[in-house]
């Protein structure tokens, strides 16, 4: 398959998705009753008024899983081409199998070392 | 590959399209018939035989639902954040082959939109897009609760992503390839022995565990839909939407129910592989559907099933079972698929070693997870309620309240 058709596929489907969004809108534009009221249009807080903007403070910790996850995921990106190819390497390769192995449980071995110093630290524990 | 006639892209971005929308429909009813009967409930049975037109008629009824915006809310944010989810929900379905090899027209295709040579990526970045959906929906909000539970649910969604890709990338490592096509096909053959199916669930079994409770916790399911904890955060991300744009939240999410299930099936279940039983050729192209339909709908019942018998997890211990145990157990999975991989590469083994060497990583995985679980987590059986909900009537009340005071948040 070339890569205009695979990716062109892509962009039908893009294409239906969105036109089917903007249908399902519009006819619930056009059937649905539109009644504002101030109260109808304030916050919802339970019952009382809301005072203030919405945007309060949350837990540090939401931030410290943030960076965990960039560290992660770009592990994870680093992961699968090797993964790819570790599979195909064998003794007539430029790479030995044991090199392509032995660097990826070192990065690894290093990336979970960081893992575990933050799960000492306790940042991984809610309290 | 050669070039198809133009309208084979059309056809086969429409036909799963639509496939994949009726799925959803028909998981939405299923769910409340098959939830309703786990409960001494009747569950829908007016519209059509068994209710089955239930969903339907409650599609329409939305549309004569009003759309309140509150005044607060960041508008274009707001209108935004409900249709990213539903186009990613759309395009992760992008490259699941739905079915075999099918003939129409004088014209050989697969059932699938676009089977991408990055297909797994493409699969996790899809996943990863959804996050912005939950996450805008929270923020554009401009109110505690939404914040809160875009908040929390982007966290527990980013944090099983990493699990998940892990997962992943120990399937890639095994088959070498991050093409979904590929994926299935060196699934298709036999397993150790003859008649075995030869599925990534059974050699890479870790791997298939930790991508089942990835799933349901990227698809925000019970026992893992603490984003809509009902009980403290009212709705969750989608608290102000209402009319339609609820209406499409909760496409997104079943959706999700019905990608997450194939995603499954397509990586560790050989996807639409199965015995043709000597079928002719003309009746033959059926049973590839056929089998993708049962494994799928084997795993959108799971879902349901996890609904109806298990309480909401806590979050605490939700985040500490990501971190501290699907996190290092798929990374230490996946280095020691490599080196099973490079050593079956190596040398030629038997097949005595290589259940014995299976079983021996099975074991050491098994280990890791039991270590990873063990110290402060010694309790973290899923018999965990959410205290504010019915704290008053369980038995054992009084516990699960000190638990509940513990841990605060």
């Amino acid at each position: 398959m070339s890569f205009g058709e695979q990716y062109g596929t892509l962009a039908i489907l893009v294409i239906a998705g969105s036109v089917l969004y903007a249908i399902i809108m519009l006819l619930n534009r056009v059937m649905r009753p539109s009644v504002p009221t101030p109260q109808k249009l304030t916050t919802y807080e339970c019952g009382v008024d809301a005072a203030g903007v919405g945007w309060s403070q949350t837990s540090i910790r939401y931030y410290v899983f943030a960076f965990l996850f960039v560290i992660f995921d770009v592990e994870a990106l680093f992961l699968l081409p090797w993964a790819v190819i570790v599979g195909d390497l064998d003794a007539t390769t430029p790479i030995s199998p044991t090199f392509a192995i032995v660097a990826m449980f070192l990065f690894v071995g290093t990336l979970l070392e960081g893992l575990a110093y933050a799960w000492k630290k306790g940042v991984l524990t809610w309290e | 590959m050669s070039e198809h006639a133009l309208w084979v892209p059309f056809f086969r971005a429409i036909v799963v399209f639509v496939y994949f929308l009726l799925v959803t429909a028909v998981l939405i009813w299923a769910e409340r018939r098959i939830v309703a009967r786990m409960q001494a409930r009747l569950g829908p049975n007016r519209i059509g035989p068994f209710g089955a037109l239930q969903t339907l008629v409650d599609g329409v009824k939305m549309f004569f639902k009003e759309d309140v915006t509150p005044a607060m809310v960041d508008r274009p944010v707001f209108v935004l954040a409900p249709l990213i989810g539903v186009i990613a929900g759309f395009l992760s379905m992008a490259v699941i082959p739905i079915g075999g090899e099918v003939t129409l027209f004088g014209e050989t295709f697969t059932l699938v939109v676009s089977d991408l040579n990055v297909g797994v990526l493409w699969i996790l970045a899809m996943g990863s897009i959804h996050v912005y959906s939950v996450f805008l929906a929270g923020w554009s909000s401009n109110s505690p609760y939404p914040l809160m539970g875009g908040v929390r649910a982007s966290a527990q969604m980013i944090s099983y992503e990493i699990a998940q890709g892990l997962a992943v990338a120990s399937v890639v490592i095994y088959t070498g390839s991050l093409r979904v096509g590929d994926i299935v096909a060196a699934q298709s053959g036999d397993g150790l022995f003859p008649g075995m199916p030869g599925w990534n669930a059974i050699v890479l079994f870790p791997a298939f565990l930790i991508f089942t409770i990835g799933m349901v916790a990227e698809a925000g399911r019970p026992p893992f839909d603490l984003a809509e904890a009902e009980g403290e955060l009212v709705g969750g991300f989608h608290t102000e939407y209402s009319g339609m744009k609820f209406g499409m939240f909760m496409l997104a999410e079943f959706m999700n129910v019905v990608t997450m299930s194939a995603i499954m099936v397509t990586l560790f279940f050989g996807g639409p592989s199965g015995p043709t039983f000597g079928l002719p050729d003309a009746v033959a192209w059926v049973m590839p559907m056929f089998w993708f339909f049962v494994k799928m709908s084997a795993f959108i019942f799971f879902f349901i099933l996890l609904r109806g018998a298990l309480p909401r997890y806590r979050y605490d211990r939700l985040m500490s079972l990501g971190w501290k145990v699907l996190v290092p157990v798929g990374l230490v999975w996946a280095l020691v698929t490599a080196a099973i991989v490079l050593l079956e590469e190596q040398t030629v083994l038997t097949t005595e070693v290589r259940i014995g060497l299976g079983v021996a990583a099975a074991v050491l995985v098994g280990a890791l997870l039991f270590v990873g679980a063990a110290p402060e987590d010694a309790d973290a059986i899923p018999d965990e309620r959410d205290p504010q909900d019915d704290a008053a009537q369980a038995p054992g009340a009084a516990d699960r309240a000190e638990n509940a005071e513990e841990v605060g948040t």
